[in-house]
């Protein structure tokens, strides 16, 4: 194992340049988001992950974002395990009618002021699963989204510049 | 019972016309329970199990002679002769039968629902599809009597960045000595969804089953199309879906293996793993023009031949994994502190894996060594010679430790289709059916097999399509690997079975 630390002190870092926060994501939460509790977050943001019915390609994807080469914790973000520690919602997949209540009950176990982030095209309207007796739709049919990455699903530099927008709106 | 082979048993049926490449035969209650009895009797393996109006589907395999087969029974009145009363795996499979379509198992063990959860505006989507008759009763989960026993309920929303389940634990102190899975929560009424898609669409569809399984999927119900519409495939393609399958193989294995070591509390490995699947997947891109490779696999061939750079970026791929995977092989190997987590913890019954039909790796490192590559088989792994590792110790560690050797397989498999690629199209006209026809196919995803079957009609749309996840015969022995472990160990089991929960629920 010492080998193993020692040979990566010498090597270069992997980690990718920050990319610049996506405009269409800058645009759409310009109007939502509250300047006071910016404030009071400052730069550090918890997220909270949840599948609510996608097909587990966002999820690799957000996995993605911990890697060295995108590093998501160098700008503040991090994952946490409960809602209760949560002040972002990242929600993924068509909101299935089966994890629709466990999708509410997250989002009030999360405390204010909170933001959601609907990963992907089917958190945005269901995607392909759409239309289907056992899909609700997009997130934003079961909670209020502030925020949607779309992609089928975003790379992890499209989900870097749609998190990244939330720390630079001003 | 078995003195009779699955063959004579299947001529015992009516044999269906337009149904490939295996047979497909109606059969008689007697002949039902006689295949029930079978599987039973361990030496056949069931393959699948689905439903439609007014009949069940029941796939099955002989491994000693590679027999093949789809048995159908015609079911007037609602009704089927139980397989899950004599053969245990079929179990959650008759309840997913009961909620979709309406037929009830007779004399089923467990008359449970399993995927519904009382929220769907329908009941039996796939069968009569009558309003729903609103919330069901809460679920009852098994009774677990004896002194000091406390229940821990865990999902469906879990504490990673995983899929949702619900987990009931029953525990003595530490130890666990019941665990109860509840699934179904992300159920996204695929199978409805398929009934009348077009081709297209439906490969779309089929590819989103189980988002780290794409190819194998797209692969699986590829095959089966052009299985129902005799198509041929260019030879170019089946060597470009052999390397898409290996590249998927490889990101998979890779990121598990650090997940798992991760799950014992030794990041490292995940660190250094999480880049070595990063690679794989940029690679993938820059070769397929997606990270995942979704949609890359359409029926007829593939989507895009490779671009002209392809191959250095891929040799260069497996030059950087075959030199940075080995010292994180041997920091496994050397790290005590994590094989006294891994080794001995999650054992499973080889007997059960085989009862189970337990595929992939969870199979390979329980002495299962069934590989969809090798039987039944498809090209061009007909033409590479590949070994199929195989270990008996069933526990977490020998599953890190198949992993790993499949690692280095796939890389082997990359080269050796790098050097042999044929030339030529990536896709065929398909052939227009003109009549209804059926197609079935099983495919090796990292997972395990995965099956796919289908009826297509004259217009070449999709009438009814079942895809099966090799979830199905694996999340009921990640129960019994449990059983006496601490709770503490749940997610290193978990982890190192790694089930699809999207892929399992549909």
């Amino acid at each position: 194992m010492r080998k193993l630390l020692f040979q990566n002190l010498l090597r270069l870092p992997l980690t990718v340049a920050a990319p610049a926060p996506s405009e269409q994501a800058l645009a759409e939460l310009g109007a939502k988001l509250d300047q006071v509790a910016r404030r009071r977050l400052g730069r550090s943001l918890a997220i909270r992950e949840v599948d609510a019915g996608s097909c587990n390609g966002c999820e690799l994807e957000i996995h993605a974002l911990n890697n060295a080469f995108y590093d998501l914790e160098r700008f503040g973000f991090h994952f946490v395990a409960s809602p209760r520690h949560a002040d972002v919602l990242l929600v993924t997949g068509p909101v299935t009618a089966n994890m629709r209540e466990a999708l509410e009950r997250t989002y009030a176990a999360t405390p204010d002021p909170k933001w959601v982030v609907a990963v992907g095209d089917c958190g945005r309207d269901g995607g392909v699963f759409a239309g289907g007796y056992a899909c609700v739709g997009g997130v934003a049919e079961v909670i209020p989204v502030d925020l949607h990455i779309p992609g089928c699903p975003p790379n992890p530099v499209q989900l870097l510049e749609g998190l990244l927008a939330l720390l630079q709106v001003q | 019972m078995n003195a009779s082979s699955l063959r004579t048993v299947l001529e015992g049926g009516r044999p269906v016309a337009g149904h490939r490449p295996w047979p497909r035969v109606i059969v008689t209650p007697e002949l039902w329970i006689a295949l029930s009895e079978g599987l039973a009797g361990g030496a056949w393996t069931l393959l699948g199990l689905w439903g439609e109006s007014g009949m069940a589907h029941l796939a099955a395999h002989e491994p000693s002679t590679g027999t093949l087969g789809v048995a159908s029974l015609p079911c007037p009145d609602g009704w089927f002769p139980s397989v899950g009363r004599l053969h245990p795996p079929a179990q959650r499979l008759e309840r997913a039968i009961a909620d979709l379509v309406g037929l009830q198992p007779v004399d089923a063990p467990d008359s449970r629902p399993w995927l519904d959860h009382g929220r769907w505006p329908v009941s039996h989507p796939l069968g009569l599809a009558t309003p729903s008759i609103g919330a069901l009763p809460p679920y009852p989960f098994l009774p677990v009597e004896g002194e000091s026993l406390h229940q821990i309920p865990v999902g469906p929303v879990h504490a990673g960045i995983i899929e949702p389940g619900h987990f009931r634990f029953t525990a003595n102190g530490e130890a666990v000595v019941r665990l109860e899975e509840r699934l179904g929560y992300v159920h996204k009424g695929i199978e409805s969804l398929l009934t009348g898609a077009a081709l297209e669409r439906a490969a779309r569809l089929v590819g989103r089953v189980s988002g780290d399984s794409t190819v194998a999927y797209a692969l699986a119900f590829a095959r089966a199309v052009e299985a129902a519409t005799e198509t041929i495939v260019p030879d170019h393609a089946h060597w470009l879906r052999a390397l898409l399958a290996e590249l998927e193989r490889l990101a998979n294995h890779l990121g598990d293996i650090g997940a798992i070591c991760n799950d014992a509390a030794f990041a490292l490995m995940l660190a250094h793993c999480a880049v070595l699947r990063e690679r794989v997947l940029r690679a993938s891109a820059a070769c397929f023009g997606h990270r995942l490779l979704m949609d890359c696999i359409v029926p007829g061939g593939v989507a895009a031949d490779l671009p002209a750079d392809s191959a250095k970026v891929l040799r260069a791929l497996v030059a950087e994994l075959r030199r940075r995977f080995p010292p994180l092989v041997e920091l496994y190997d050397n790290t005590a502190s994590l094989q006294d987590r891994t080794v001995g913890t999650g054992f499973v019954r080889p007997a059960l894996i085989r009862q189970f039909g337990c595929g992939g790796t969870i199979g390979r490192a329980g002495g299962r060594a069934f590989d969809a590559r090798r039987q039944p088989g498809y090209p061009p792994y007909d033409q590479l010679e590949f070994a199929t590792p195989v270990l008996d110790e069933s526990d977490v560690n020998a599953r890190i430790w198949l992993r790993i050797h499949e690692v280095e397989q796939s890389l082997t498999l990359i080269e050796r289709i790098l050097e042999r690629l044929p030339s030529g199209p990536v896709r065929g006209a398909l052939n227009r059916p003109g009549q209804p026809c059926e197609g079935v196919a099983l495919v090796e995803g990292f997972r395990g097999d995965v099956l796919v079957w289908l009826r297509l009609a004259a217009d070449g749309t999709v009438v009814r399509c079942h895809p099966r996840d090799p979830s199905w015969f694996q999340w009921p022995l990640l129960e019994a690997a449990i059983e006496n472990n601490i709770v503490a160990d749940f997610p290193l089991c978990n982890k190192s079975f790694n089930c699809s929960y999207s892929g399992h629920d549909l």
